[in-house]
């Protein structure tokens, strides 16, 4: 027994030495919830630093007169919708937001199911190709679009002349232009929605379909009573995601138009940093901003409750 | 270790000997720098490495002598950096003890700058007084808050293309504005009538003039000269809205309305690229602008620089004002080395300092001080053809005055004409939209209504 060890009567345990008592703070350590917040507090920094930081500061900044000395309260809101200018940038930013996500939406549409109707080994090449509009940086290939609408060399007018077509002001015309700016940002955007759509498509059984064919549906109401059905969640929240990023979008206005001719194409993005950085009103220039807001805010509550109700009806 | 006889504590002692050393020695070369550390965020040029080189030498120079430590940083106006960069900075209460600040900047930021008047004044003494553009934009209360600067400071005359000026509208603009000091034949016609007979000729001939009408400061500049021109101010000296009932406003707007059938009408969205383009691609006759777009030509379209000459902006009935945007050096108030910092400045405005800077820039930069004009030889010599940008710097024959746009509005309410484009917006809702003048001369009304805010 020299080596210590401790010699038992058979069928009694040993002797444990009782564990010892963990602390608090090990207690908390091991805690699954501890460590999952722990791993996520670089994102809550950034989060914080990044995006709630400037949003309530933004908020602080708009409540205050031009020359930031005095607090004003709602004034800046208020003064703003008096302006002629700022309610077409409402208008304007409705538009272009709404015009180009339905209308991305639509064409992420067609091409996912044409994708998806591809031999297995084409598809991959063709979803490739399609998406490099969305991989490449906006501000590029905005600039590439600005470069094609170009008053001196435009390769559009270039190529609508071919045909005996006049010449264009594609983004001199208020109306061109703003079918301009929507047009680059559909272009941009639509790989997004087709790509979203791609794979909610491939999720949807087979099955459903071979049901449906045995009952005699048509084509139609395969995709209005199994695709859609089927789709409805992957398809709000792309919607939604892309009009909160289409609302809050600056640089395709910025380089193509600056918001001209006659600010029929400035959006609230846009128009705040006129106001507020060119034109040296911040406080006002916060307002403009934070009017995108309320309006996503409401959007968003409709969308996510439309998201949980189909959910539970589906789990149900 | 063992075998080369030096131990690892042995080595581990004389690193540290070493290390100790170099940190006692540090602060003795700092110590040569007495005049302390200067940082300075100077606007970066768009000719490039040339002029960046020439002021960061100038600067060089100096600090070397003074030992004063120098970071000295080019910040970009491409995306407006430097105005987010000022903006940032003056929120933070940070950042460089100098900074470069564009046209409006001074009036948004002067509650945070340093008063000049000590430097101003000994520069006033040695070359004469300031052009009246930059005292409107720099001088707040009687107080200068900034020394205007020569890097970026710029006219925007025309800049026309011999041949076709003489071959379609019958002007020779060499003769009319000759590289000497008189002005030649023509130059009292050269009004804004004469400009609308020439911009109906050379569009008729395919080569219109490329003038914008868009919310950029191309468009806002030269549009601001034609109003002033007239007489035509939106806004008095006291801050009162002067559009409605006022004759010159109509008469300017009547103007603006006959020489748009002449100008295609894509430049109500046109940039301030878009003007050097049609230039420099030979579809254009005339525009408005420094010699960037001659010297892009002269890189890219040598037919074209060959065949370019600049020359003041038309004359109006009121006067002869010409596009003018002046850049500005400024000190925070919350500079660590605010007499250091005033030092350097006067040092930069100086004829020996400025004449490298204009050099460097073939001629684009502009100084404050008219006298030096005499003084510094390259706008005489720099070519093809010798003497295209002679006439570029107002000239006292020139019997002109460098103008900014909706001067001599109180700058607070300028700054947001300025920057929103309003004249412009005025003739692009008569012309584009045909809207009655007095609907637009209403809109206008509002909308400076709303710039007059506190």
């Amino acid at each position: 027994m020299a080596d210590g060890n401790v010699i038992t009567a058979p069928g009694v345990p040993a002797a444990v030495a009782p564990p010892r008592k963990a602390s608090t703070l090990q207690r908390v350590a091991r805690r699954r919830s501890t460590l999952a917040f722990l791993m996520a507090l670089p994102l809550l920094a950034v989060i914080g630093g990044l995006v709630a930081y400037p949003f309530f500061y933004a908020i602080y900044l708009s409540m205050l007169n031009k020359r930031m000395t005095s607090f004003v309260g709602i004034d800046n809101f208020s003064f703003l919708l008096t302006r002629e200018t700022f309610q077409e940038v409402i208008w304007q930013s409705v538009l272009f937001a709404v015009g180009a996500v339905v209308a991305k939406a639509l064409i992420g549409f067609i091409l996912a199911h044409v994708l998806h109707a591809l031999p297995a080994k084409g598809q991959r090449k063709w979803r490739g190709m399609l998406l490099v509009p969305w991989v490449i940086p906006p501000a590029i290939s905005t600039l590439a679009w600005w470069w094609l609408f170009d008053p001196s060399y435009s390769a559009v007018n270039w190529l609508v002349s071919a045909v005996g077509v006049p010449p264009v002001a594609w983004l001199g015309e208020p109306s061109w232009a703003r079918f301009s700016v929507i047009l680059v940002n559909v272009w941009y955007g639509a790989p997004f929605f087709m790509i979203m759509y791609l794979a909610a498509l491939k999720s949807v059984p087979d099955q459903l379909y071979e049901a449906a064919a045995i009952d005699g549906a048509t084509g139609w109401q395969k995709l209005r009573h199994v695709t859609v059905p089927m789709m409805a969640n992957i398809i709000a929240i792309t919607v939604l995601f892309s009009l909160i990023v289409t609302f809050a979008n600056f640089d395709i206005v910025r380089i193509l138009t600056n918001g001209g001719p006659q600010d029929k194409t400035h959006i609230f993005g846009t128009y705040a940093f006129q106001v507020g950085i060119q034109s040296g009103d911040i406080p006002l220039g916060s307002a403009v901003s934070l009017f995108m807001f309320p309006i996503l805010a409401v959007f968003a509550v409709f969308v996510l409750r439309g998201v949980t109700r189909r959910s539970k009806e589906m789990a149900g | 270790m063992a075998a080369s006889g030096i131990g690892r504590r042995a080595a581990l002692r004389a690193g540290a000997g070493v290390f100790a050393g170099g940190a006692l020695a540090a602060p003795m070369v700092h110590a040569q720098g007495t005049g302390g550390r200067l940082a300075l965020g100077f606007w970066d040029h768009w000719v490039g490495a040339a002029a960046n080189d020439a002021i960061r030498a100038v600067v060089n120079d100096w600090a070397q002598k003074n030992r004063v430590e120098v970071v000295l940083d080019f910040i970009t106006s491409v995306g407006n950096k430097n105005l987010i960069t000022i903006a940032a900075e003056a929120q933070a209460r940070q950042g460089h003890d100098i900074l470069s600040f564009p046209t409006w900047e001074i009036h948004n930021h002067h509650r945070q700058l340093e008063p000049v008047d000590d430097v101003m004044g000994r520069l006033g003494q040695k070359y004469g007084a300031v052009n009246e553009a930059s005292e409107y934009l720099a001088k707040i209360g009687g107080k200068w808050m900034a020394v205007p600067q020569t890097v970026g400071s710029q006219f925007k005359g025309s800049a026309a293309r011999i041949d076709l000026m003489k071959q379609h509208a019958g002007i020779d603009v060499q003769a009319m504005y000759p590289a000497e000091n008189r002005l030649g034949p023509g130059a009292d016609q050269w009004n804004w009538e004469t400009f609308l007979t020439a911009a109906q000729k050379c569009k008729d001939a395919g080569f219109p003039f490329a003038l914008p009408a868009g919310t950029f400061t191309d468009a806002t500049d030269w549009i601001g000269a034609m109003f002033r021109s007239y007489g035509a101010d939106l806004v008095d000296a006291k801050g009162n809205i002067t559009i409605r009932n006022n004759d010159k406003v109509r008469q300017v707007m009547d103007y603006a309305k006959r020489l748009f059938q002449h100008i295609p009408n894509e430049m109500f969205a046109a940039d301030d690229a878009t003007n050097n383009r049609a230039l420099i691609s030979g579809r254009s006759a005339l525009i408005f602008n420094p010699p960037s777009a001659w010297a892009v030509a002269k890189r890219d379209a040598p037919d074209v620089a060959r065949n370019v000459w600049h020359f003041p902006s038309p004359m109006g009935p009121a006067g002869h004002p010409v596009p003018h945007l002046p850049y500005f050096y400024g000190i925070w108030s919350f500079s660590r080395n605010k007499p250091t910092a005033k030092v350097l400045l006067e040092h930069l405005s100086q004829t020996e300092q400025v004449q490298k800077l204009v050099e460097a820039s073939s001629g684009y930069d502009i100084p404050p001080f008219a006298s030096m004009t005499e003084e510094i030889r390259v706008w005489r010599d720099v070519e093809p053809p010798r003497g295209t940008v002679y006439n570029y710097p107002v000239r006292p024959h020139h019997k002109a005055t460098p103008n900014v746009a909706f001067a001599p509005a109180p700058a607070e309410i300028a700054v947001q004409m300025y920057n929103q484009g309003i004249q412009a917006k005025m003739i692009a809702r008569m012309v584009q939209n045909n809207e009655p003048i007095d609907r637009v001369l209403g809109w206008a009304t509002q909308e400076v209504e709303g710039f007059k805010r506190g």
